[in-house]
């Protein structure tokens, strides 16, 4: 069987990438695509916990709380788009060091 | 056949193979999303990188919540994003940089931390075999009745919220003219 530290080493990477991507990119959908690559490395923990947890027949919620990320993820992504797509529509652009009028 | 002198490593067992060829999968789509120019291939390497960690889930014989993720990422987030790139072409074919002016420090700080968090993992003994899944069936049907008696109020605010996100995108993203 694969050992569980390679499960948390990739999604290791994973998140960090995701992070980098979040931090250092310039355009507001590349930041959303970071954002669901920290998402999935936070679900690949989940499973790899549960599959290597006490009991992985009888204790699922760790399947059950990635259900529930994965959902809770289409309804981000959904309404962050939206976002994007609205301001795109009201200042013509979505980079975000151009996105600065609430800044006092 | 003569003794050698110090033990070869173990072989790697089929599953591990398989593993770690999903794992180059989406190590090469992460590393897409992060550096590619053109956002488009950005978007790509982010299908590359849902697909592995779909692959990742069947080989931890997590099998539903696999298909979820091909059927919910792949099939529905990848083509939102697909949409939302087209829709808002400007900065697709950048003539600017698509890093912002703290990207330097923010690569430098993501690195560290893998480093860091690869380090401490492999460190630390984790166990190496979970105990063995005699009935997948089972589990399936054990995800459907934990939703509909101890996770029930989580489910159903879930799907309220789902309902009102998606009722707020619509409006955030029509034309009010």
């Amino acid at each position: 069987m694969v050992p569980l530290s390679w499960f948390l080493i990739l999604s290791a990477f994973m998140f960090s990438s995701g992070l980098f991507a979040a931090l250092g990119r310039r355009n507001a959908i590349a930041v959303l695509m970071g954002i669901e690559l920290m998402l999935n490395a936070a679900n690949i923990n989940l499973v790899a916990f549960w599959r290597y947890g006490v009991a992985p027949m009888q204790n699922l919620d760790g399947q059950i709380f990635a259900l529930f990320v994965i959902a809770v993820a289409a309804a981000e992504v959904a309404v962050g788009l939206a976002l994007i797509i609205s301001v795109y529509r009201n200042r013509r652009t979505v980079n975000l060091d151009d996105l600065d009028i609430l800044k006092g | 056949m003569p003794e050698l002198p110090f033990p070869l490593p173990p072989l790697p067992t089929v599953a591990q193979v398989i593993f770690i060829l999903i794992a180059v999968l989406a190590v090469v789509g992460s590393l897409m999303v992060v550096l590619a120019r053109n956002l488009f291939h950005s978007a790509l390497g982010l299908v590359a990188a849902f697909f592995g960690a779909a692959g990742v889930y069947i080989v931890a014989e997590a099998e539903f919540i696999g298909v979820s993720q091909v059927l919910v990422y792949v099939g529905a987030i990848s083509t939102l994003i697909t949409f939302a790139i087209m829709l808002t072409r400007g900065m697709m074919f950048g003539a600017t940089s698509p890093r912002n002016r703290q990207s330097g420090t923010a690569a430098i700080i993501t690195v560290l931390a893998f480093i860091v968090l690869a380090a401490l993992l492999r460190a630390i003994p984790w166990p190496q075999v979970g105990e063995p899944i005699t009935d997948g069936q089972a589990i399936i049907a054990g995800l459907g009745y934990a939703f509909v008696n101890q996770y029930v109020v989580p489910f159903l605010l879930l799907a309220m919220l789902l309902l009102v996100a998606l009722a707020g995108a619509i409006m955030l993203a029509r034309d009010r003219k």
